[in-house]
Order: structure tokens, then sequence, then C-alpha cells
């Protein structure tokens, strides 16, 4: 017996090629600062819809949903720069989302315990001393530094050890997710430091505001969805510079740009370090607009929940994974509060449908759109396969297993 | 009662649990490439059909034995299936399989809690499994001792179909160069089908054994995935040895560890130690050199 299944993993997204390799068709003047300052116009409606359209004129609940899935977008983004751009699915985003929130859980933990106190849970479970890695999280300003330097630092060691290795493709993928099952145990076991299967809760404060003012849980979503608008000018601009073009030729020819000079596995780790601090502010945002933060927001089955909203956007778009997850995060709360076992399928149908008709997400079709009104050829069969996802979507039924 | 003793063979005895759930991997990852992570659904699909025999035959012995051909047949079938319907589209992109099969998990498991309720329900073990057996002063189980030669004997099946028969060389050859086996006659797409057949039904005895020791429930694949694929992975992509030892391998580590520590905690410390192998050998415990610069 052979190793074979190498042969089909190497092949690179051929489907996704269009995207991020705009720059290079000829165009005239203003079709080509449309292209290059397009993205910022979506940016600003998009900032406009977000930080002052939905503040004015939705209620606080609803308000503290979006904010939610603000939260999950930032994670989202990070791995549409990973997995859309990079070619690396990480079906483990969960874990670097999980040390940025229980990094904030933590400080706003030790807010309610007060100075010198130590949290409730460590007197419920345990004999009330406090583990000593919990002292520096009193720190407001080193919460926040561990926010980001906690990711950067694991997600260096870990894409270092595996991307160096020239692991990639589907084992890529198996690995991440083995890391967030072993990150959720290793949660749920340690009851005594980080309130296992409960996880951490009843906060009063966010950096000394009252959290039950109605004015500082707005300011909260502000902050939630202003970063999100900050990282979609970072991404923006990250994909349009050399290294998002290194990137995207990393994904689909990674021995050729090898060839070339350059060490693939250090553009690819760059890419999976930047998500992976994109995953852990998005933790850290989802722990005071939510209130709670527990294992099973950070496992293998959460860190896929923020995959099928990059699927279902557009993975190597730049709206698409934000918008995705909004959109994920919305369906998510609305059908299963009425039909929770009718959003498990759709959830599944969606996976299969957008994965089997629309690998490129609801983003590619603008862009299959532009493509037919410029060609006079028609190809009727991509036609075929949009109504066919918009069929499905509408339908809620799991048509490809009926 | 032996401190080496007994986590070595209730180890063992986990270590052939773990190799039943990824037999059928072997096949349908190691030798098709492609990731089904509704395989571990399979597993469960599996365990209900053990059930479901034993209430309807109402005979506790004999139940398991029917149990296992249709176990066997109705997983393989709903292998099949997804094959037809949603892999054989996208046999070029292999993450999209992944993503999509998820989605069949998500399906099945949500199906399965609609059908028989989110509780789980036991397997009673036939009384011929009941009785223990005594090895060097560990009383050990006849239970453990059946998923073993059950693990074992599939096991043998299988390689040596792979070997021996017309049909395993089919299916070799397809792998080994698809388009040399096309023209010589050998229908790939029907190689393909049966593969994953074979695959998915050895995953449906692997849940028949399963639901022996552990009973069954909804969510039952979840916990055995994505120890299944790190098993293949480390063993060797396609490599039915090493596949054989790294389960055993994996099972007597996780018991030995659950003797010093918690049982979740030696389950983090066996991810970390194979996640820790693999980076240190990527190409798995056996390999066949290539020429592939990946």
């Amino acid at each position: 017996m052979t190793m074979t299944a190498n042969k089909s993993i190497e092949q690179p997204d051929a489907e996704l090629g269009a995207q991020g390799s705009v720059q290079a068709r000829p165009m005239s003047s203003l079709a080509q600062r449309l292209s290059t300052y397009g993205p910022l116009i979506g940016i600003v409606v998009l900032a406009f819809l977000l930080l002052v359209w939905a503040p004015s004129s939705l209620s606080t609940f609803r308000l503290g949903n979006l904010g939610r899935y603000c939260a999950l977008a930032l994670a989202s983004m990070g791995i549409g720069l990973a997995w859309g751009r990079g070619g690396m699915l990480v079906l483990g985003q969960g874990v670097f989302f999980g040390l940025g929130a229980y990094a904030m859980a933590m400080h706003m933990k030790l807010e309610v315990a007060g100075p010198g106190g130590v949290p409730d849970f460590m007197t419920l479970y345990g004999d009330g001393t406090m583990p000593s890695w919990w002292e520096p999280f009193r720190s407001g300003p080193f919460t926040l530094f561990a926010i980001v330097a906690v990711p950067l630092v694991v997600s260096f060691l870990l894409g270092y050890a595996i991307l160096k290795r020239r692991v990639k493709g589907s084992y890529f993928a198996i690995l991440t997710q083995a890391m967030a099952v072993a990150f959720a145990t290793l949660l749920i076991a340690t009851i005594k430091q980080t309130g296992g299967f409960n996880g951490l809760n009843t906060f009063s404060t966010f950096f000394g505001h009252n959290l039950y003012n109605p004015e500082v849980q707005t300011n909260i979503y502000r902050l939630a969805a202003g970063l999100v608008i900050v990282f979609l000018v970072i991404l923006w601009q990250l994909y349009r510079s050399r290294y998002g073009e290194l990137l995207v030729a990393t994904r689909d020819a990674e021995e050729r740009i090898r060839f070339l000079g350059y060490d693939p596995a250090n553009i690819k780790l760059a890419a999976f370090m930047i998500a992976a601090v994109m995953a852990s502010i998005g933790g850290a945002m989802f722990v005071p607009v939510v209130g709670i933060i527990s294992p099973s927001s950070v496992d293998a089955s959460a860190s896929i929940l923020l995959v099928a909203g990059v699927a279902l956007g557009g993975r190597a778009s730049l709206f698409g994974p934000a918008l995705g997850a909004i959109a994920v995060g919305y369906g998510r709360s609305t059908l299963s509060e009425n039909f929770p076992t009718q959003w498990t399928y759709f959830l599944g149908a969606l996976f299969i449908v957008v994965v089997l008709v629309l690998p490129g997400g609801v983003a590619s079709l603008w862009s299959m759109l532009r493509l037919q009104l410029s060609s006079v050829q028609r190809k009727p069969s991509s036609t075929d396969a949009d109504a066919g996802l918009n069929e499905s979507l509408e339908n809620d039924e799991p048509a490809v297993l009926a | 009662m032996d401190v080496f003793t007994t986590p070595f063979l209730t180890g063992t005895a986990n270590g052939a649990i773990l190799l039943m759930a990824a037999l059928g991997l072997t096949l349908t990852f190691g030798q098709m490439g492609v990731i089904n992570m509704a395989h571990g659904e399979f597993l469960m699909v599996g365990a209900y059909v053990a059930y479901l025999t034993q209430q309807v035959t109402g005979a506790i012995g004999l139940s398991i034995v029917i149990a296992l051909p249709m176990a066997f047949v109705l997983a393989g079938l709903l292998g099949l299936l997804l094959e037809v319907t949603v892999i054989q589209w996208m046999y070029e992109r292999p993450l999209d399989t992944l993503l999509a099969t998820v989605g069949v998990a998500l399906v099945l498991q949500q199906l399965a809690q609609d059908v028989f309720g989110a509780q789980g329900d036991p397997v009673v073990a036939p009384s011929w499994l009941g009785g223990r057996i005594s090895v060097f002063g560990y009383e050990w189980p006849h239970r453990q001792l059946f998923t073993i030669v059950l693990a074992l004997g599939a096991l043998g099946a299988l390689s040596a179909v792979l070997k021996y028969t017309g049909f395993g060389r089919r299916i070799r050859a397809t792998v080994q160069n698809r388009q040399l086996a096309e023209t010589l006659g050998v229908s790939t797409r029907n190689v393909d089908r049966i593969t994953f057949f074979l695959g998915s039904g050895l995953a449906g005895l692997g849940g028949v054994a399963i639901s022996l020791i552990s009973g069954t429930n909804p969510t039952l694949g979840t916990a055995y995935i994505i120890p299944a694929f790190l098993v293949v992975v480390v063993g060797g992509v396609g490599q039915l040895k090493g596949t054989l030892i790294a389960a055993w391998v994996v099972g007597v580590v996780t018991a030995f560890l659950t003797d010093w520590i918690s049982g979740s905690m030696a389950q983090v410390f066996t991810f970390a130690l194979v996640v820790i192998f693999l980076v240190m050998r990527p190409q798995g415990l056996l390999t066949v050199r290539t020429r592939s610069l990946a």
C-alpha cells in the first residue's frame, strides 16, 4: 500500500483563483480606481450601519446580539485570512478565541472579587486559594497585553512547528481541530482553575464601568463593532500589499513560491498568527458582550461554526467572512430560538450546499455575475448552481441528503 | 492489583476500540485521501443497529452476532450514498470534502437525536461476554477480549482482501496510478464506490464494538472521530500495520496516564504527545518512500 493522500491534497483551490488577483487585469482609470477604492466604500457603508444606524435604532437586546456577532466576526475574518487567502483550513480557532476570552474573563472575575479577593468559584470548587498565574490578570493593562501576546506566542510555537514541517491541507485541518478538542478537554478538567464546564460568568464591571448600565453596554457594542471596522481596514490594506499577494500565491502554488526563493512556511505563519490574534481579540470582546465564557464556546464544534460563517460569506473575499459570521450568528439565534432542531439541519445543509455548489461563498456570486455580464458567452451551469443554492437555503431542508 | 498489568490490558482493549474506529478510515482516508468527518456518525449508526437488533430480536446473546453484519451493510450503504451524492464531486477539493462531511455529520447527529432522543440507550452485553478471565492477577472482562478479537479479525480480513483478492488489487492499482489502472480496464469509479462502502461498513462494525463498551448516544461519533484520524495519521497514512501499532500505543499510553492523573487530563496529554510526535514525524510511523515534495 502506498501513501497517496498527498496527491489530491496538494491541488490548489482553483475556484478561488479569480479573487485576490484583481489588480493584474488592464482596466480603464475609473474602473481601476473603483477596484482599488471600492472596498473602502463598502467599509464606510458598513461602518455607518454598525456604528451609527444600529445603536440608534436597535433595542439594547438586539444590539447585544449584534455585538456578539461582531465578536465572532473578528475571529471569522481571521479565518478568512488564514483559509481564504492562505489556504490553511483552521478548524481550531476556538483555542485562540478562548485564550482571549478567558484572559478577559479572568480580569473581569478579579474585578468582581476586588483587590486581594479570590473569584467565587474557587472557594466553591476548591480550597479558596488562587493559582499564581491568575495574579497578573488583576492588572487591566497586563490583561490587554496578554490578549494579544499569548495567542501570538502560542500560534507562533504551534504554527512554526507545524508549518515548518510542511504539514498542510487536511493534515493541518485535523491537527488544529485536535487542538480545539484538547483545549476544551483541558478547560473542563481544570475546574478549580478555570471554572470547568460552567466556565467563567457573573461579571459586574468592565474596566470599572458598570455592566448593567445600558450606556456602557452600548459602548461595549461600539467597541466590538469598531474593532470589526478597524480590522476590515487592516485586512483591506494587507490584501492589497505585497505580502497579501505572496500569501495568495503561496496558497495557489506553494512549490513555485519556494523555488522563487521565499519560505512559504514564514508567509503562512504570519497569516496564522494574525488570524490567532484576531480570534483572541474577538474572544476578549465576546466576554463583556455576552457575560459568560465556557468550554462549549471554544471547543471543536464552536470552531467549526466559525468556519461555517466564513464558508457562507466567501472565504477569500474581504467582507465575506465578517458578513457570513453575522448572518450565521443571526440565523442561529433566530432559528434556534423558534426551531432548535431545524437549526442543526439547516447548518448541516448549509455546509453541504455551500461547499458543493458555491465554494467561493455568497461573495463569489458578484464576480460570477460580473463575469456573465462582461462575456457574451453564457455559462448555464453556474446560474443553475446559484438558483439551486437560493432554493435550498430558503427551503431550509437538507436537499442533498433527502 | 498489578499496577502494570491492569492499565496494559485495559489500554490494549481501548486500543482495539480505537483501531475499530480508525480501520474504515485507513480505506477512505488512507487509500482514497477523502477526509470523511461523518465517519464518526457511521460508528454511531453501527451502535444504534446493535441497540435496535437487541430491541427487535429480544435475544441478547444472538443479537450481537446479527448486528455485526447488519451494521456493516447499513453503514456501508450510508457511506455509498454519501459518496454518490456529495463526495464524488469533490475528489479534487479535499478541504471542501471535509467541510461538506461536517455538515453531513451534523445532520446525522440531529437525526439520531430526533429519532432516539438525546439521552442515549444502553446495549446489554450478552451473557457469553459477561465473564472475566484471570490474566496475571487481573480479572479481564470477556467484553474487552471480544473487542480485541473483533478488531484483529477485521484488520486481518481487510488486509487479506487488499492483498490477495482481485478487488484488493484493483483498489491498490487505482490508488497507485488512477490513469494507468483505467487504461488497463479497471472501472475506477466502481472501485471508489466499493472502497467507500467497505470503509464505511467497517465503521459500522466499530460502532457495534463501541456500543458494547459505552452504549449508544447521538454524539458518540464526535468523541472518536478526531482520535481515529490522529491514529491513522500517526500510523502513516495508508499503512494498516502502522494504524495497528498507533492505535495500540495510544490506547496503552492513555490507560497508563489515566492511572496517574484524571481521565480527561490523560486525554489532553495523549493529544499533546500525538501532536508533538506528528510535528517531529509528519509522515507517520511507517511510510513508503516517495519523491513527492510534500
